[in-house]
């Protein structure tokens, strides 16, 4: 029933984030746990009518407010270390440790699709993410429209594109499969369909799948990306041959991007 | 002469017929709003409505009016609920009953009304009954502004009302998120009005919080210092306080998105240097502290219900104080745990993730001390009991949720799903509604003398409860199976059967709401057997059942004096609940005035007429508003003495009452 | 007591209820100024994050006239000391100083609102307008907010002055009187923070 989510984890993110989740609630059922016990005990046990201890007066005790507090600030002092750890480990821009280079692809957000440009490998695909497994993959992000969403929840975790600005995701899967991948913010009419298929295939699968593209004939220059750029609900895959060079970062000038605003390597700016 | 110039944007197109279902609804609302006014006009209640509600700036009647206001905005906000859980249970692989447009209408429209013009006009109804009674007072501090609020929050519910039959509303959620607000991409009226509403309504709830403030700070009964004071005006100040300082923000997100869209601006667009990023810091910078405002007299609600209904003091009142103030300032250090994901360094969503984490300490403690309350008590399960218990089970799952989605790593996997929707809603549902429904059970008998009907309110509270569970449940399900929020349709079989689920559970809610009218319903039929003017009717503990049920317009003949926390409490157990002078003086109140109502009127004159570019009119109002507060500054009588035969007559009346009661007990 | 709390009006021979009425209005105020000193805050902030982006268009270095800034501070600050002869006036009882002063202050007010205007219709000339950029937009919007607290002042000093005349220093007129002295130095202090943050970066610079 939660194959590809988060708790069928398909890569290394989001197996660490599956770990966490139950790391935290564990560590919160210690204070929760008790309220449901507790709760239970007081409502039976102190009932109108039963003759139990009636104390009307009794509002205050210094040893039962030490430990009220105690309890969760030591669970909340855990929690600390765990946030700021893993907030560093599982950070969508760290690059992720592999023998391999990562692959890097530049995703646009459209309305209502997803395009896929490879720039080392000069081809580009819509609503289609294929990528291979075992290689770490860097997603470089931006939006040619509203503010839109990318997350692959087999994966891991998702971050916003934004139009003029460069957001990055690093991915890894480690078993092969088609995955779930979507917008997940609210981005308009054609949104609830604004989904893609996010590919994980072994390393002759991904020459296969740049062999098809090269072999689509389509070239995604000026024009073309005006074609595919107007609003479209559902629309299929496309694969393009050849893209036009520096299209991504043309994309983001057409926003007002300031090139010493955007350098790849830094989070995305923001405001004070 | 050129139409555009009279009627600006507005034509024949802006009447719903776009779609079945919406002119279903604008004719609802059409005709309902003709049958109200045929049945007053039917009763000849006009002027009895217009002399003893609308000029009057009571803040006994001011809170009844707010909370009327809430619990008709809460109707049409479920409603929009039942529809969105109707579309989604239907639309697996197909596009469902309504299209896009009209969905994102919808669940816009639900949650800026269960906000803004239900939650917030249910809380300051409760907080405007009960604040000046609990602390001893005659009237808020300034009774008049008091009324403006009411009014201008009344004009901002009616503008969302008005988008319902003229135009359309915002398709772009209770958040507003440009640039998909921005002219470009949504260049409807439907945004101008929801920013309008937001506007006017937030003009008048910093008015009535300020006046809270004024009230808590200056206007306590002689002795009653801030530590005696009962623990819901502690959460009424802070509240005010967070309203005071946080709405500033919507104030500039929606004033700034209003400039951009009107002028041609460039704060929150795609080009031309715009930066979204603001806007989303600006919104949640208000947003964060609001979810407080929202739940903090929640909390006092139940701070007053379970040591009443435990027939015991409260237990710790000293650290729930310091745990109020503690959520209050710390509620303005979290609000970037909202964007997470929006690619800031790993260091500062570390920072906020921590602060927020923190947040849970305070909150924590405060269920401790409830169910400490309870602890060797004598439990009695009345409604306003009922809530609260179900509130403590309940909300601890939403506050174990909200740590989750705290921790940044796993808030990038869970944000914009429909976990995040369950987990707002398990906050929201028992944290503020069941406090609001603890509080509505509760101060009902003391507002108008006779209780509401216990077994419709049982059966109200049971089907609520199963049906927030059955609701939202299968929410964190699908939140964990990846679907995301604001989905007209989706193509994932699997889904569906807890959409289904969810959409039992809204209809089980929907009975709870019938057994509430029917509930009001035959408690106002059978009050001439459950009247009880001798006010004190739970055994209550703070000054507010010190008085007759209705109280009297001057509150207090003679000002209590207060040396403790819980004075009625304490008064009772020495044998002296009443005191009843020799002589009384002639006391002032103030004077009804039209002001209020007039500032409301020009109010939405005004938002309408921006939303649909009528210059003329928009001046006119503005011309108004400007006149009638200059007009107003002349006056010199406003207020009227009530002679002090009226006032020995009226406590005469209570004092037999309270006579025949304590007869009938022997 | 009633003199202790509220000097600046001088209420000893008021009623004892006129103090406490005095005392919650004026609290009431401060609290609404600082409801008030948060929306300029965060406009600050936007406009501090906002000043890089010009989309091309100019920049504040090119744009701003110091001169004429600092001819805006100067007038408005004079305002606000004419503003407290007037406060002394009408603690003294002196009627016809206090709105004499108030006439003076009025002026320079309607001075500053004009050198305002003056600057904006140079800049608008120049093609620097607020749809230019995300930065002039910024500028205009956080210049105007301030510039219609201006204006609400002057229209409330025109109020007090008719008040003065009809009802002569009566207890509300006073009690008004010292609120929007408030109001009229709050304005000073914002001011104060635009010139700061938003003209002395390009002299600087």
């Amino acid at each position: 029933m939660f194959k590809d989510s988060l708790f069928d984890p398909a890569g290394p993110v989001s197996a660490a984030t599956r770990d966490l989740f139950f790391d935290s609630v564990g560590l919160m059922l210690i204070v929760v746990a008790p309220v449901f016990l507790l709760v239970g005990f007081v409502l039976w046990r102190y009932r109108a009518g039963t003759g139990a201890a009636y104390k009307p007066h009794w509002a205050g005790s210094r040893a039962v407010e030490i430990g009220i507090w105690f309890m969760p600030v030591v669970i909340v002092v855990a929690l600390w270390f765990i946030v700021w750890n893993r907030t560093h480990a599982l950070d969508p821009y760290k690059p992720i440790a592999s023998g391999l280079p990562p692959l890097v692809v530049q995703a646009v957000a459209l309305d209502w699709q997803w395009l896929f440009i490879y720039p080392d490998e000069n081809v580009a695909a819509v609503n289609r993410l294929v990528f291979p497994v075992g290689r770490p993959l860097t997603i470089e992000l931006t939006s040619d429209t509203v503010m839109n969403s990318l997350s692959i929840p087999a994966l891991g975790g998702q971050i916003y594109a934004m139009a003029g600005m460069e957001t990055q995701l690093n991915l890894l899967a480690d078993r092969p499969g088609v995955y779930d991948g979507r917008n997940t913010m609210f981005s308009g009419d054609g949104f609830s369909a604004q989904t893609f298929a996010a590919e994980a295939v072994d390393v002759s699968g991904f020459q296969s799948f740049l062999a098809q593209a090269r072999a689509s004939g389509d070239a995604l220059d000026a024009a073309g990306f005006e074609t595919l750029s107007t609003p479209t609900i559902a629309g299929p895959v496309r694969l393009y041959s050849t893209v036009e060079p520096k299209l991504f970062h043309t994309i983001m000038a057409a926003h007002g991007s300031m090139p010493e605003m955007a350098p790849a390597a830094n989070h995305a700016e923001h405001a004070p | 002469m050129n139409p555009d110039l009279l009627f600006g944007k507005l034509t024949l197109d802006a009447l719903p017929f776009y779609s079945p279902i919406a002119a279903g609804g604008a004719a609802t609302i059409v005709l309902g709003g003709v049958a109200v006014v045929g049945l007053i006009t039917w009763l000849k209640a006009w002027t009895y409505l217009w002399t003893e509600w609308f000029t009057s700036t009571d803040h006994k009647k001011l809170g009844i009016m707010y909370v009327i206001l809430a619990l008709v905005m809460l109707l049409r906000g479920f409603v929009d609920a039942l529809m969105m859980r109707a579309q989604q249970a239907i639309a697996m692989g197909n596009e469902g009953y309504l299209t896009p447009d009209h969905f994102q209408q919808v669940f816009s429209s639900h949650g800026t009304i269960m906000i803004f013009f239900m939650g917030m006009p249910f809380l300051f109804g409760i907080m405007n009954y009960v604040v000046p009674l609990q602390l001893g007072a005659r009237d808020v501090a300034f009774p008049l502004l008091n009324a403006i609020g009411l009014w201008l929050t009344a004009a901002g519910a009616a503008l969302v009302m008005a988008s319902l039959v003229i135009g359309v509303f915002s398709t772009g959620g209770w958040t507003g998120y440009p640039p998909y607000t921005e002219l470009s991409y949504s260049p409807t009226v439907g945004v101008d009005y929801w920013i309008m509403a937001l506007l006017i309504a937030g003009t008048g709830t910093t008015l009535s919080a300020i006046n809270f403030i004024v009230t808590i700070y200056k206007m306590r009964a002689p002795g009653m210092g801030l530590m005696q004071m009962p623990l819901f005006c502690w959460t009424a100040l802070c509240a005010s306080l967070l309203a005071v300082f946080a709405l500033p923000g919507l104030t500039v997100a929606g004033g700034l998105l209003a400039l951009d869209r009107y002028l041609g601006m460039h704060f929150f667009t795609n080009d031309g240097g715009g930066n979204v990023m603001n806007y989303a810091n600006l919104f949640w910078i208000f947003g964060h502290p609001e979810v407080y405002i929202l739940i903090l007299p929640a909390f006092g609600v139940f701070s007053t219900v379970i040591p009443t209904f435990s027939q015991k003091r409260l237990f710790g009142y000293n650290v729930l104080v310091y745990a109020t103030m503690c959520i209050a300032v710390l509620s303005f250090t979290v609000w970037l745990h909202h964007f997470f994901t929006m690619g800031a360094d790993a260091n500062v969503n570390a920072f906020f993730g921590i602060m927020t984490a923190v947040i849970a300490v305070p909150t924590g403690v405060k269920v401790y001390d409830w169910i400490l309350t309870m602890y060797r008590g004598r439990l009695r399960f009345d409604t306003p009991m009922l809530w609260s218990i179900a509130f403590i089970l309940t909300f601890v799952i939403g506050g174990m949720t909200g740590v989750i989605l705290s921790i940044p790593p796993l808030d990038y996997v869970f944000h914009n799903t429909l976990f995040l929707i369950a987990h707002f809603h398990n906050m929201l549902i028992p944290g503020m509604l069941f406090g609001l429904f603890a509080g509505y059970a509760y101060w009902f008998p003391k507002a108008f003398g006779f209780p509401l009907d216990e077994t419709w309110g049982r059966r109200a509270f049971w089907f609520w409860v199963v049906g927030f569970y059955l609701a939202f449940m299968p929410l964190y399900v699908l939140g964990f199976m990846g679907a995301v929020r604001r989905m007209t349709y989706y193509d994932q079989p699997e889904w569906q059967v807890y959409f289904i689920i969810a959409a039992i559970g809204a209809l089980s809610v929907l009975l709870g709401i019938v057994s509430q009218i029917i509930q009001l319903v035959v408690s106002i039929r059978n009050r001439a057997q459950t009247a009880n003017l001798a006010g004190d009717h739970w055994g209550g503990q703070t000054l507010e059942w010190s008085t007759s049920s209705p109280p009297p317009e001057y509150n207090f003949a003679v000002l209590p004096t207060v040396c403790t926390l819980d004075a009625f409490q304490v008064a009772k157990d020495m044998g002296t609940p009443h005191l009843w002078p020799e002589r009384y003086e002639p006391l002032e109140v103030p004077r009804n005035t039209m002001v209020g109502l007039v500032f409301g009127a020009l109010a939405f004159l005004l938002g309408f007429a921006t939303v649909w570019h009528i210059w003329w009119l928009a001046g006119l109002a503005i011309i108004g508003i400007v006149g009638i507060t200059i007009a107003r500054s002349f006056a010199t009588e406003t207020t009227r003495i009530i002679p002090a035969s009226e006032i020995a007559l009226t406590e005469l009346r209570w004092k037999q009452a309270i006579l025949a009661q304590q007869g009938d007990a022997q | 007591m009633s003199e202790r709390q509220h000097p600046g009006i001088n209420l000893t021979h008021a009623r004892p209820q006129d103090a406490r009425h005095a005392e919650v209005t004026v609290f009431g105020f401060w609290t609404f100024l600082m409801s008030d000193a948060i929306l300029f805050a965060l406009l600050f902030a936007t406009y501090a994050s906002m000043v890089s982006r010009t989309a091309g268009g100019p920049s504040g270095a090119e744009l701003f006239d110091i001169g004429n800034a600092f001819l805006e501070t100067i007038v408005l600050l004079l305002s606000s000391f004419t503003f407290g002869m007037a406060a002394v006036a009408l603690k003294e009882g002196r009627q016809r100083a206090a709105s004499l002063w108030l006439v003076v202050t009025l002026l320079l007010g309607l001075g500053f609102l004009g050198l305002e205007l003056r600057e904006f219709s140079s800049l608008i000339t120049q093609g620097a307008t607020p749809q230019t950029s995300g930065f002039l937009s910024s500028f205009f919007v956080l210049l105007s907010l301030h510039g219609l607290h201006a204006l609400v002042g002057c229209i409330w000093i025109g109020v007090m002055l008719a008040q003065i005349a009809i009802f002569g220093l009566s207890r509300p007129v006073r009690s008004r009187l010292l609120r929007l002295g408030l109001f009229w130095h709050f304005l000073d202090l914002v001011w104060i923070v635009i010139f700061t943050l938003v003209y002395l970066p390009v002299v600087s610079a």
